[in-house]
């Protein structure tokens, strides 16, 4: 989708602002919404395709306003109000209405250290070949998608060369809509800024691109 | 919890907690309630990134990158496995790829499209990682950026900008600053700030 998210190439943001010192959190409530959205994530609800997709459907105002971990509890209720696992009367009062529904899995605290060193790889194995070879001229899709995507907005109809094979990957425009994993292979593809900006500078920007966004080019 | 004087709620003075605050709270209450979440759980999460899990992580790396050319090169190979051999694993670090600094290249990560980092290497982003502007605007105008960094490069450096749309996770391995010969690797890590790993600084040199 073409949602808020999508921020390469705006201007109009003002400048970037780095904190001396800065602490992890700025305010006491930030540890708590980190980790409740970690924590549901554990559960098994939902993968963090489907995450990011709730994240990116907020309104576009709600989404440039808020702060870092202000969106993503939003996000979160959005989560958990769609999937019936609360209702919007509970979070309002902070109290249980209706019975919880079943999750795959409640991590206890002695669970959490291992739960965090194994992470969640993504790469998973595919019968697919490649494509596409490292060297390779590749041309991102013009595609304007209404799910979830991973190729921004500033990429799309440029033209690029592939510099690194990732192998194949979790595809999130599939796995964002509870469509499986559909591995796909995964690229880093090289743009100039000429190319996506239309100036003259020796720059480029590299992009990790799963090949349905790509298609060959001279 | 660390108090820091960096509070910006105005609503969030003496004992009054803002709405969102409020908000966060009746949440995790709930969630207890309902069996979800474990609050002992919730409390180890914030402590590993409270205090086991930050930049001086990366730092390690990148003076053993510099000391060890053994290691700098397994660095560039397998990134995933030569940051796991020291530990660093794990949740946002899966897929690691090292990008080395060069007297022609300088190179500089940012995630477009949310905000993707390197946890194991770093912690969690700072706020201007995570920022309208910076996400906006590392891509069209990353020299700009880095003059409000205080990075201004030489002629003739070209930078690459890496927009993390997977799971690729990037870590920035600056360059060696001159004079630190006879360092030791850990009075070398002390050079490596947050920034040069995320390419929006230089290593420091040293005193």
């Amino acid at each position: 989708m073409n949602g808020p998210h999508d921020m390469g190439g705006f201007t109009g943001f003002g400048p970037v602002i780095p904190e001396a010192g800065e602490p992890v959190w700025h305010h006491d409530w930030e540890p708590r919404a980190f980790a409740l959205v970690l924590a549901m994530g554990m559960t098994g609800s939902w993968n963090i395709d489907m995450a990011r997709h709730a994240r990116e459907r907020q309104p576009a105002m709600t989404y440039w306003r808020s702060s870092y971990y202000e969106m993503r509890h939003y996000a979160l209720i959005l989560q958990l109000v769609e999937l019936g696992l609360i209702t919007a009367m509970e979070e309002e009062q902070g109290k249980m209405v209706v019975p919880p529904k079943p999750v795959k899995r409640v991590p206890t605290a002695a669970m959490i250290p291992g739960i965090l060193a194994s992470g969640g790889p993504a790469n998973r194995p595919s019968n697919r070949a490649a494509g596409f070879i490292t060297g390779a001229k590749v041309r991102a899709r013009n595609i304007n998608p209404s799910g979830h995507t991973r190729l921004p907005r500033y990429a799309r109809g440029k033209l690029g060369e592939v510099i690194a094979v990732h192998g194949t990957h979790v595809f999130p425009d599939s796995n964002a809509h509870g469509k499986g994993e559909d591995p796909q292979w995964l690229y880093t593809v090289r743009f100039t800024a000429r190319e996506l900006w239309g100036k003259e500078s020796p720059d480029s920007v590299c992009i990790d691109l799963w090949e349905p966004y790509l298609e060959a080019a001279q | 919890m660390p108090h820091d004087g960096h509070h910006h709620d105005h609503d969030d003075e003496g004992s009054e907690l803002s709405p969102l605050a409020l908000r966060v709270k009746a949440l995790e209450s709930l969630l207890v309630e309902k069996g979800y979440v474990d609050p002992a759980a919730l409390d180890v999460m914030i402590e590993t990134y409270e205090t086991k899990i930050g930049p001086r992580n990366g730092a390690r790396v990148v003076a053993r990158a510099w000391t060890d050319s053994a290691f700098a090169d397994w660095l560039k190979r397998d990134a995933t496995a030569a940051i796991g051999s020291m530990g660093y694993e794990g949740r946002q670090g899966e897929h690691m790829v090292a990008l080395f600094n060069t007297p022609e290249t300088h190179n500089m990560v940012v995630c477009t499209l949310c905000s993707c980092y390197p946890w194991p290497v770093l912690g969690l982003p700072p706020v201007w990682y995570k920022s309208m502007p910076y996400r906006s605007r590392a891509v069209i105008e990353p020299r700009e950026v880095l003059k409000e960094f205080g990075v201004s490069l030489p002629e003739g450096k070209d930078v690459r900008v890496w927009d993390s749309t997977a799971e690729i996770r990037y870590l920035v391995i600056p360059e060696r600053p001159e004079g630190t010969g006879g360092m030791s690797e850990e009075d070398l890590a002390n050079l490596v700030t947050r920034d040069s790993m995320i390419g929006t600084g230089v290593a420091k040199s040293p005193a």
